[in-house]
């Protein structure tokens, strides 16, 4: 199965964009990104848990969210449901720990034949520096679930 | 999404500041195909030899690359395994992109046994 998602981060542009394909409609797949209930069980790392505080999945609306883990760790997010419309949402996206930090998440839900479906997320932020964060981000959450390996260079290397 | 590895976060903004220019990009893709001096690299570049040392120095600065200090020559060498970490770390972002559209592939899968799909959703 070649599902599996890939990831551009174009060195001159401050995009990341991950695509990734489903064995599911395209009506379905989009119904996960706006049912509340739904998107809560899938979007959290494994480890944390996700809470829903505020959804108003339409045009012009707001969502806001909070990922706790074991420990109590709690980080928030916002932001507002810039489009939403069949195949399409536009949102805007900010990590409450960095509340002048913004992206704008754009999300297309595209047929495939055999009822199956592409999904491209592209986040464009202001700068190289917001988007090498937000690459980072995913770095520290794989420290933090044991990526020794990478540890391990780098205290060889510091 | 917060916490950081102690020394990693510095580390890694500087590899991460030291490519954000083009010519220091550029600079290292050349330096993939093997060692060169500061004269072999600056040839292409409509700059003075001046302004490749500084280009030169900020990537020492970050690990990616290093200096013999022996030869005349002074060969500039790339250190793979700092420029590996680059790859890995988005590889990193990559793998948690993956696992959260695992668990979405897991609530499809249950949309569709517990129902037909639906068309109007929105």
């Amino acid at each position: 199965m070649s599902n599996e998602a890939t990831i551009e981060a174009v060195a001159d542009l401050p995009v990341i964009r991950i695509t990734r394909e489903f064995d599911a409609a395209p009506e379905q797949v989009q119904r996960a990104h706006i049912d509340p209930v739904l998107f809560a069980r899938w979007i959290g790392p494994d480890s944390r848990e996700t809470v829903i505080e505020t959804w108003d999945a339409r045009t012009g609306g707001e969502w806001r969210y909070t990922n706790t883990n074991c420990d109590g760790d709690a980080q928030t997010f916002f932001g507002s449901f810039h489009e939403v419309r069949p195949g399409r949402m536009v949102q805007t996206f900010t990590w409450a720990g960095m509340p002048d930090g913004v992206s704008l998440d754009t999300a297309t839900f595209e047929e495939l034949p055999g009822g199956r479906t592409r999904l491209v997320a592209t986040s464009v932020v202001d700068s190289l520096e917001s988007r090498d964060a937000i690459l980072r981000s995913g770095m520290d959450l794989g420290m933090r679930e044991g990526y020794a390996k990478l540890d391990a260079l780098l205290a060889a290397g510091a | 999404m917060v916490e950081k590895g102690v020394g990693m976060d510095d580390q890694l903004s500087r590899v991460f500041a030291a490519l954000s220019d083009p010519i220091r990009r550029d600079l290292v893709a050349r330096l993939t195909a093997g060692d060169a001096s500061v004269g072999e690299l600056a040839e292409p570049y409509d700059v003075s030899l001046q302004a490749v040392s500084k280009h030169l120095k900020v990537l020492e600065e970050s690990g990616l690359v290093s200096r013999s200090r022996d030869a005349q020559r002074r060969p500039v060498h790339l250190e793979a395994e700092v420029f590996d970490l680059m790859t890995k770390w988005i590889e990193r972002y990559r793998k948690l992109a993956e696992e959260r559209y695992r668990r979405l592939d897991a609530v499809l899968a249950e949309l569709d046994e517990s129902e037909s799909p639906r068309r109007e959703v929105i």
